[in-house]
């Protein structure tokens, strides 16, 4: 058997990691919820805001964490933009369609990403990277603590968002009545881009939570993407406590099988549970609110 | 003195397809009117392109005065052109209470809890389910849902596209009570109605359409008195 303290300090580290992953999964349940479609595109936004990150530490010198302020709005006002001025408009209102731009999109910018910045992976330093902090006796790195705080706080903003202001009410509102909805005079097509735009900043201010520890290359956004699906269809699709709740389980369980299983085979936990949950609660485990 | 709302020769549809074929009618402030006709008859399509849902082919239609033919929704409801659709469309997913507040999303936001306290006041039994989704309420509640909705606006014109629909009789003689209640404390109204009787009893004129244009419009009398009309468009 393992180490008690191995083991916490494991699940911790899955937590942190799983806070993140909840925050982009809670960019795609939101996009999902309201738009009826998987953001195909939501891999390569995450790729090209890590750029962002990234170059803002090169360029400027601009630590990842005083991004946020830049990243966030950024690329809401991308995402927004991007579903008012591509999606929206080639999509001639017919979701199958959506489904084939965002496709295109990713397509697009990760060949992009490919030809502007190589293959080549890349990391930054910053004078925190391998500071680490005990836990409970476990021996956590510092800024996975501050990405697991962060992305906390920004998945409570967002839930507050939706579930208090009118906006909100007026992206869950349509979700389900888009008629209902121009008849009480909400702009649908700009509570869309409102959506994906909200989607998008989120991505913006995961970059910022996770370069300190992690790298960027064009196709970095791919292994994040399946994972967020992941844990939107275990959450409930369009379920926001889903894939907050989501997040952090699939967090730990990666952490986990990594410790059991070695590093390679740790994300076959995560797709046993996927499996698992199709069938046996194919409404993901908080049912299908939106 | 301009009419409320004039619509002038409108036409409109779906796509290709024409549906309105140069309808003409007023209402004026103050007013209870009723549309009738057969199913069909283009009384859901001529509410919804006043309503800016659907775009007009050709004609006008001024409300207040002012050209509204071309309006974005959004500046309709703005404007006080309030509909209750066909199917009540509340938002199942939202609760009661969230419904009503987005009736008020994007006019009449500043006197929002004056408002709901009116509304609840019509309707006590939205207030006794504040928090229940509006998807498990009956039809007659939702009916009242979508109507509540409609008031949180403060509508200048309440358009009702059949809100009798599916309810029990007794529901129904609650539903007319309430609108001749509503016009009495002032609120002009367009009623879309399948139910000929009670319609033509509350309402000050009447409008008949077939085959997307007006058959026939006069007083609720008049058109009880000619049995040509009754039989050839209300079934009576
Ligand atoms: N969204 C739509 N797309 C295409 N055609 C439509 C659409 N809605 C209605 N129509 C057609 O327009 C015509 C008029 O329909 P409309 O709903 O306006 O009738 P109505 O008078 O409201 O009937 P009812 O009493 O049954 O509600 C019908 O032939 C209908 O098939
Ligand atoms: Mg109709």
């Amino acid at each position: 058997m393992l180490d008690p303290a191995i083991l916490l300090a494991s699940a911790l580290n899955g937590l942190t990691t799983g806070a993140v992953y909840a925050l982009i999964a809670l960019g795609l349940t939101l996009i999902y919820g309201v738009l009826h479609i998987i953001n195909f595109a939501h891999g390569a936004a995450l790729m090209v805001a890590l750029y962002g990150v990234y170059f803002l530490h090169r360029g400027p010198g601009l630590d990842p964490y005083l991004s946020l302020p830049v990243m966030v709005p950024a690329m809401f006002v991308a995402g927004y933009a991007l579903q008012r001025l591509v999606i929206g408009r080639a999509s001639h209102g017919k979701d199958e369609n959506v489904l084939l731009v965002t496709l295109g999109i990713a397509i697009v910018l990760e060949n992009l990403a490919l030809f502007l910045f190589k293959s080549d992976t890349q990391t930054i330093d910053t004078p925190y990277t391998f500071s680490t902090v005990s836990i409970l006796g476990a021996m956590i790195s510092v800024p996975k603590v501050v990405a697991f705080g962060g992305a906390l706080v920004v998945a409570a903003l967002l839930l507050l968002l939706i579930r208090r202001t009118d906006l909100g009410r007026a992206i869950r509102a349509i979700a389900k009545e888009r008629q209902g909805a121009r008849l009480v005079g909400i702009d649908v097509e700009h509570v869309f881009a409102m959506s994906f735009g909200i989607g998008l900043a989120c991505l913006g201010a995961a970059a910022c939570f996770l370069l300190p520890t992690y790298y960027v290359n064009p196709q970095v956004g791919n292994g994040f993407v399946l994972i967020a699906f992941t844990i939107v269809v275990l959450g409930g699709m369009g379920s926001f406590a889903g894939a907050l709740a989501g997040g952090l389980l699939i967090g730990v369980v990666e952490s986990l099988g990594g410790l059991w299983l070695g590093e390679s085979l740790g994300q076959i936990g995560i797709f046993l549970i996927f499996i698992a949950v199709l069938l046996f609660r194919p409404q993901g485990l908080f049912g299908a609110r939106a | 003195m301009t009419a409320l709302l004039d619509i002038d020769r409108l036409r409109g549809g779906y796509g290709r397809v024409q549906v309105l074929r140069g309808v003409s009618m007023t209402i004026d402030a103050g007013e209870i009117v009723a549309v009738l006709g057969a199913n069909g008859a283009g009384k859901s399509t001529l509410n919804n392109t006043v309503s800016g849902l659907y775009p007009a082919f050709g004609g006008a239609v001024r409300f207040e005065g002012r050209d509204i033919t071309r309006a974005r929704g959004t500046d309709i409801v703005a404007a006080g052109l309030i509909q209750v659709p066909e199917g009540r469309r509340v938002f199942p997913n939202l609760s009661v209470l969230e419904n009503l507040e987005l009736g008020s999303y994007r006019r009449g936001r500043t006197r929002r809890t004056q408002s709901l306290e009116r509304v609840f006041t019509v309707f006590p039994r939205l207030r006794e389910r504040t928090a229940q989704r509006a998807g498990t309420l009956s039809g007659g509640e939702q009916q009242m849902l979508a109507i509540g909705r409609g008031l949180m606006a403060e509508p200048r014109l309440l358009i009702l596209d059949e809100p009798s629909l599916g309810l029990s009789p007794l529901l129904v003689e609650e539903v007319f009570a309430l609108i001749g209640q509503l016009n009495r404390e002032g609120l002009s109204i367009l009623l879309v109605e399948q139910n000929v009787g009670q319609s033509l009893e509350i309402a000050h004129r009447a409008y008949v359409m077939e085959n997307g244009a007006i058959a026939f419009h006069g007083t609720p009398a008049e058109l009880l008195g000619n049995s040509d009309l009754k039989r050839a468009y209300l079934g009576i």
